[in-house]
C-alpha cells in the first residue's frame, strides 16, 4: 500500500496487463478487485451479446462482460482456462472475461504514448487511453468507464 | 462526530420518546394511574424539550414546555387525567410529533392547531390552580411560563375551555404577595450521573442563590473512606434553606436538566419553629458561597474534608471487609455506600444512596446498542453465503465420497445445524416488534374519528410480534389505508349504531400473530359489513363483472380490491378516491403477502393479511425455461397445470389461449418473452403456471418444467448491474449458480403488448 502511494506521488502507476485474442491491454491496478477463474454465467434476457450473464461472487451478483466481443473482436468461447478480472467501475463491480493475465507493470506516465491515429471508430477512441511499448510488445491502456454501455452508467 | 450526527441521534431518540409518550398516554387512557406511567410520559416530553433546547428548535421547545407544565399538574395530582384531559394530551402528542418531524425534515406544521392546543393545555394547567394555590402560595404557573401569559383560571369543573389571555392579567397575576417571603427547604442529592453528564453542583447552587436568601449545609455522611472512594461517584448532598418569592417552580427550573440525576426534595417551611432539620441527621458544614466562584478552592476544600473524614474513619476502615478492586461497579458502590456510613450517623442518607444505586442498576435493564442497518445486512448476506457454501460442500462430499466416511458426514451435519442456527439468529437481529406501526395507527384512528365525527376505539393485540424491519417499514402505508377505510366506510355513525342496537362507540381491532412461518395481521371492525348488493351493482356499472354473473359472497367481497372501486357515495377527504383497496392489495403483494376479506352484514368486516417474516428470502417455484433456471414467486401462482393439446386454442396470428374450466386464458411463453428462444415452445411439452397479476388479470405462463419449490435468498441485480425488465431480482441456488426471479407483473404486461425494452427499465431504475 505504501509502495503504491509512493509510486503514485512520483507520477508513476501500476497496471495489470492481460491478453484478449492476440492483443494485449492493460488497466489501472487500483480498479481491479480480484482475479478469478471462469464459472458458467446465467444468461440475462434482452442483454447485449457481449453480456455473458451474471455469476455469484460470494453472495453478490456480478455481471460478466466478454471483453473480446465488447472491443469489437470475435466473441469468446469461455473455457476453464479463461480468467475473470473483477473490476470496480464507479460504485459497481463488473467481471471482465479475458484470455489470460500476462503481466503487472510499474510505469511512469511519460511511458504512455498517445493512441496512434489509426483507430477507426469513435468507440475505440473513447476507451483507448494510449499505448505502451514493453519489451517489444504493444499494450493498449484502456479506460474501463468507457467500456460500459451508456444506459448502465445512467442506471447506476 | 459533527453537529448533524448529534442532531440525527437526537431525532432518533425523539422518536423513541414520542412512542413512549403515546403508549404512556394510552395506558392512562385505559385507566392506568401508576405514578411511574405519568412520570414516563413527563420524562418523554421533558427530554424532547431539553434536546430541542440544545439545538435551538424554538417551536418545539415552547410547545413541549407548555405540554410539560400541564403534565406536571398531572404528576403532582393537581389535575386528574380524565378522558377529556387525555384527549387533549393525545392530540398534543400528535402535534409534538409533527413539530419534531418538521424540525427534522423542514416543512411546516398546522400552526393554528398547535396554538389551539397550547391554549387548551394552558387551560388545563390552570384549571386546578385554585386548589393548588393553598399548598403553593406563590403564583406558580406564571413563573413557569415566561412566554405565555396566564389568565385567572376558569373555575368551572366541566372540563376546560379555551381561554383568552391578555397581558393585563399577566401583570396582575405577577404581583408577588407582599408578605414575608416563603422559605423552602431543598434537599439536593446528586447522583454520579449528574456529574457524568457534565452538570456541576456548584453552578446549580449558585443559580439557586440568585433566587433569594440562602443558607446551605453540606452532608458528607455518605463519603466512604479514601480507599473505597470512587473518584467518579457522588457522595455529597446539600440541604438548603432558601427564602424566595419566586415560587417552587422557579426552584425546580434551576434543577431542570439535573432533575433525573439527583434526588430533589423541595418543601415549603411553614414556620420557623418546625425548621430545625432534625429529621435527617447531618453534619452541618458551614458553606461559604463565595467559594462557589472560585472552583480550585472548592476542590481543595473537598480534598481536605475527605482527608479529615478519612482519618476519623480509621477504625471503621479497619473493621470493614476490604472489597477487592475498585468500587467502580454499581453493586460495589451500593455496598460500600451502605456499609461505610451505616456505622456513622446518617442511616437515612445511606439508604437513599443505596436505593439510588439499585435503581440505577435496574434501569440499566437489557442493554441495547444501535447498529447501522448496513452492517446487519452485510452480516445477513455473508451468512446467506455461508449457507449456500455449506450446501455446496455437502453436495460435493456426497458426490466424491461414495463410502461416506462417518466422521466427515457427522461433521457436515453439525456444520449444517450450526449454519441454520446462525442464520436464524442473524435474521432475528433484523426482526422487530410491530409495535411502532400499531402505535402510529392509533393516531390515524383518532384523526379519522375526529374528521368523521365517529367514536372509535382501537384495540391492538400482539404488538410484540416480531417481523423483519423492512416489512414493518412497508406495512405502515397499506395499514393506514385500511384503518382509514375501516373507520370511514366500515363503521357506522353513532346514531346508526345505536339504531342497530350496538354501542355508539365503534371498535377496530388490530391483531398481529405468527402463523406457520408468516406474520398474520388482522384488522377487524364491528361496523355494518360490506353491502354486497351495492358492491355488486357498482361492479356491474364499472363493467368489472357481467350483469348476470353468478358470484359467491366471498367473490363479491373481494371485488373491492379491484382498481377504481369505491362504494362511498361521496368522495371524502379520507378515503373514497377509489385508489384505496387495490393499492393496498398491490403493496401487500409486493411484500410477498396475501390479503383476504371476510364480512358479515351487520357485524363488520375482517381483513386478513399474511406476510412473510422477512424480505430477504422468498418462497419460489424453481422452473426451467430454455435451459435456464428461473424462480417464480409463489405468491403470484394461483395453480399449475399440464396443458392438453385439446385445451390449446390459437387466436389471431400468433396468440394462443388455454381453456381452463371453460374460460379462456392467454398463454405466455416465458422463454419467448425473455428472448431466451426465437420461436414459441410447444405448450403441450411444458407446464403452465396460472398467475394473477396486478389488476386481477390472469395469464398462463408457459415454462418447460418445474424443478420444485424452494425458499430462496433475494439478491439485488441493480447493485452491480441494472434493472432488467421482467426480472425482479436474482438468487443463488444450492449449486452456487445465479438464478433469476421473474417479475410476473411486467411479464404479464409485456404479453399485453407493452414491450420489455431497456428504456422502460431506465425509467424504473432512474
Amino acid at each position: 500500500m505504501t509502495y503504491v502511494a509512493k509510486s503514485l506521488t512520483t507520477d508513476g502507476r501500476e497496471l495489470i496487463a492481460f491478453r484478449v485474442g492476440d492483443q494485449e491491454f492493460c488497466v489501472n491496478v487500483m480498479s481491479v478487485r480480484e482475479i478469478r477463474g471462469w464459472t458458467p454465467a446465467t444468461a440475462m434476457p434482452h442483454a447485449p451479446t457481449y453480456m455473458l450473464g451474471i455469476i455469484n461472487l460470494r453472495g453478490a451478483v456480478l455481471p460478466i462482460i466478454d471483453l473480446s466481443a465488447r472491443l469489437g473482436m470475435k466473441p469468446a468461447e469461455p473455457t476453464v482456462r479463461h480468467v475473470i478480472i473483477v473490476a470496480q467501475v464507479k460504485s459497481q463491480a463488473v467481471g471482465l472475461l479475458v484470455d489470460a493475465v500476462s503481466d503487472i507493470l510499474t510505469i511512469t506516465n511519460d511511458k504512455i504514448q498517445p493512441t496512434p491515429d489509426v483507430v477507426s471508430s469513435e468507440f475505440e477512441k473513447s476507451f483507448a487511453r494510449g499505448v505502451l511499448a514493453i519489451e517489444g510488445r504493444m499494450i493498449c491502456l484502456i479506460e474501463l468507464e468507457a467500456i460500459f454501455p451508456q444506459e448502465e452508467r445512467e442506471a447506476a | 462526530m459533527d453537529m448533524n450526527e448529534i442532531k440525527e441521534i437526537f431525532f432518533q431518540e425523539c422518536e423513541e420518546q414520542l412512542a413512549e409518550l403515546e403508549s404512556g398516554l394510552l395506558k392512562l387512557n385505559d385507566g392506568d394511574r401508576d405514578p411511574e406511567t405519568v412520570n414516563a410520559v413527563f420524562r418523554a416530553v421533558h427530554s424532547i424539550k431539553g434536546g430541542a433546547g440544545a439545538f435551538g428548535l424554538d417551536d418545539l421547545v415552547s410547545f413541549a414546555h407548555v405540554f410539560e407544565t400541564t403534565l406536571d399538574c398531572v404528576r403532582s395530582n393537581r389535575l386528574d387525567p380524565g378522558p377529556e384531559v387525555l384527549k387533549v394530551m393525545l392530540k398534543s402528542a400528535d402535534v409534538l410529533a409533527d413539530l419534531t418531524n418538521a424540525a427534522r425534515d423542514g416543512g411546516s406544521v398546522d400552526e393554528a392547531r398547535s396554538r389551539q392546543l397550547i391554549k387548551e393545555l394552558e387551560a388545563l394547567a390552570n384549571g386546578e390552580v385554585p386548589q393548588a394555590s393553598a399548598a403553593a402560595p406563590a403564583p406558580v404557573e406564571v413563573v413557569a411560563k415566561p412566554v405565555a401569559a396566564v389568565a385567572p383560571p376558569p373555575v368551572s369543573n366541566e372540563g376546560f375551555q379555551p381561554v383568552a389571555f391578555s397581558f393585563d392579567d399577566f401583570d396582575a397575576a405577577e404581583e408577588p404577595p407582599l408578605m414575608e417571603m416563603p422559605t423552602y427547604e431543598i434537599v439536593f442529592k446528586p447522583k454520579s450521573d449528574l456529574y457524568a453528564k457534565g452538570n456541576e453542583a456548584t453552578l446549580l447552587l449558585r443559580d439557586l442563590s440568585r433566587l433569594g436568601e440562602m443558607s446551605i449545609h453540606c452532608d458528607m455522611g455518605a463519603l466512604p473512606t479514601l480507599e473505597r472512594l470512587s473518584p467518579e461517584s457522588a457522595y455529597f448532598s446539600w440541604k438548603i434553606q432558601l427564602a424566595t418569592d419566586k415560587g417552587e417552580d422557579a426552584i425546580r427550573t434551576v434543577f431542570e436538566f439535573a432533575e433525573w440525576d439527583c434526588d430533589l426534595e423541595i418543601s415549603l417551611v411553614e414556620d420557623e419553629a418546625t425548621q430545625s432539620g432534625e429529621e435527617l441527621p447531618m453534619q452541618p458544614v458551614p458553606f461559604d458561597l463565595s467559594i462557589l466562584d472560585d472552583e480550585p478552592a472548592v476542590s481543595v476544600g473537598v480534598v481536605e474534608e475527605e482527608e479529615q473524614l478519612a482519618s476519623r474513619q480509621q477504625d471503621i476502615r479497619n473493621a470493614a471487609v476490604s472489597a477487592a478492586g475498585t468500587a467502580s461497579n454499581v453493586l460495589q458502590m451500593a455496598q460500600s455506600a451502605a456499609r461505610a456510613p451505616a456505622e456513622k450517623a446518617a442511616p437515612a442518607a445511606s439508604a437513599a444512596q443505596s436505593a439510588a444505586a439499585q435503581q440505577a442498576a435496574a434501569s440499566a435493564g437489557t442493554p441495547t446498542i444501535r447498529v447501522d442497518l448496513d452492517r446487519v445486512d452485510r452480516l445477513i448476506n455473508l451468512v446467506g453465503e455461508l449457507v449456500i457454501n455449506q450446501a455446496m460442500l455437502s453436495q460435493s462430499v456426497v458426490e466424491n465420497d461414495a463410502n461416506g466416511t462417518s466422521s466427515i458426514n457427522m461433521g457436515l451435519e453439525e456444520l449444517q445445524q450450526l449454519t441454520r442456527e446462525i442464520q436464524d439468529s442473524v435474521m432475528a437481529i433484523r426482526a422487530q416488534p410491530v409495535k411502532p406501526v400499531f402505535q402510529r395507527m392509533s393516531r390515524i384512528v383518532r384523526e379519522i374519528a375526529d374528521m368523521t365525527g365517529k367514536s372509535v376505539r382501537l384495540i391492538t393485540e400482539g404488538e410484540n410480534t416480531e417481523v423483519d424491519k423492512t416489512v414493518i417499514d412497508k406495512l405502515a402505508e397499506p395499514l393506514t389505508h385500511m384503518i382509514r377505510n375501516a373507520v370511514d366506510h366500515g363503521l357506522e355513525t353513532p346514531e346508526k349504531r345505536l339504531a342497530a342496537g350496538k354501542s355508539a362507540e365503534g371498535t377496530v381491532r388490530l391483531t398481529a400473530k405468527h402463523r406457520s412461518g408468516r406474520i398474520v395481521i388482522e384488522l377487524a371492525d364491528d361496523g355494518a359489513g360490506i353491502n354486497r348488493e351495492k358492491v355488486r351493482q357498482k361492479a356491474i356499472d364499472n363493467d368489472l363483472i357481467a350483469a348476470d354473473a353468478n358470484l359467491s359472497d366471498e367473490e363479491i367481497d373481494n371485488l373491492i380490491f379491484h382498481a377504481g372501486f369505491s362504494t362511498a357515495d361521496k368522495i371524502s377527504d379520507i378515503s373514497g378516491r377509489g385508489v384505496g383497496m387495490d393499492v393496498v392489495k398491490r403493496s401487500i403483494q409486493a411484500l410477498g403477502g396475501r390479503i383476504n376479506i371476510s364480512s358479515k352484514p351487520g357485524h363488520g368486516s375482517v381483513f386478513t393479511m399474511s406476510l412473510p417474516l422477512t424480505l430477504a428470502v422468498l418462497d419460489g417455484m424453481v422452473v426451467t425455461v430454455a435451459n435456464q433456471t428461473l424462480v417464480v414467486p409463489l405468491t403470484a401462482i394461483v395453480e399449475t397445470l399440464q396443458p392438453e393439446a385439446s385445451a390449446i386454442h390459437s387466436f389471431g396470428s400468433n396468440q394462443r389461449l388455454i381453456s381452463i374450466r371453460n374460460s379462456f386464458c392467454p398463454l405466455v411463453d416465458v422463454g419467448r418473452i425473455l428472448n431466451f428462444r426465437a420461436i414459441q415452445a410447444n405448450p403441450v411439452e411444458g407446464v403452465a403456471l396460472l398467475v394473477e397479476s396486478e389488476g386481477g388479470g390472469q395469464r398462463a405462463l408457459m415454462v418447460d418444467a418445474i424443478q420444485g419449490q424452494r425458499q430462496v435468498v433475494i439478491k439485488s441485480l441493480e447493485a452491480n448491474y441494472t434493472h432488467v425488465p421482467g426480472i425482479a431480482a436474482a438468487t443463488i441456488l444450492g449449486d452456487g449458480r445465479v438464478a433469476l426471479i421473474l417479475d410476473v407483473d411486467t411479464i404479464v404486461a409485456a404479453s399485453r403488448g407493452q414491450s420489455l425494452k431497456p428504456e422502460m427499465s431506465l425509467a424504473a431504475a432512474g
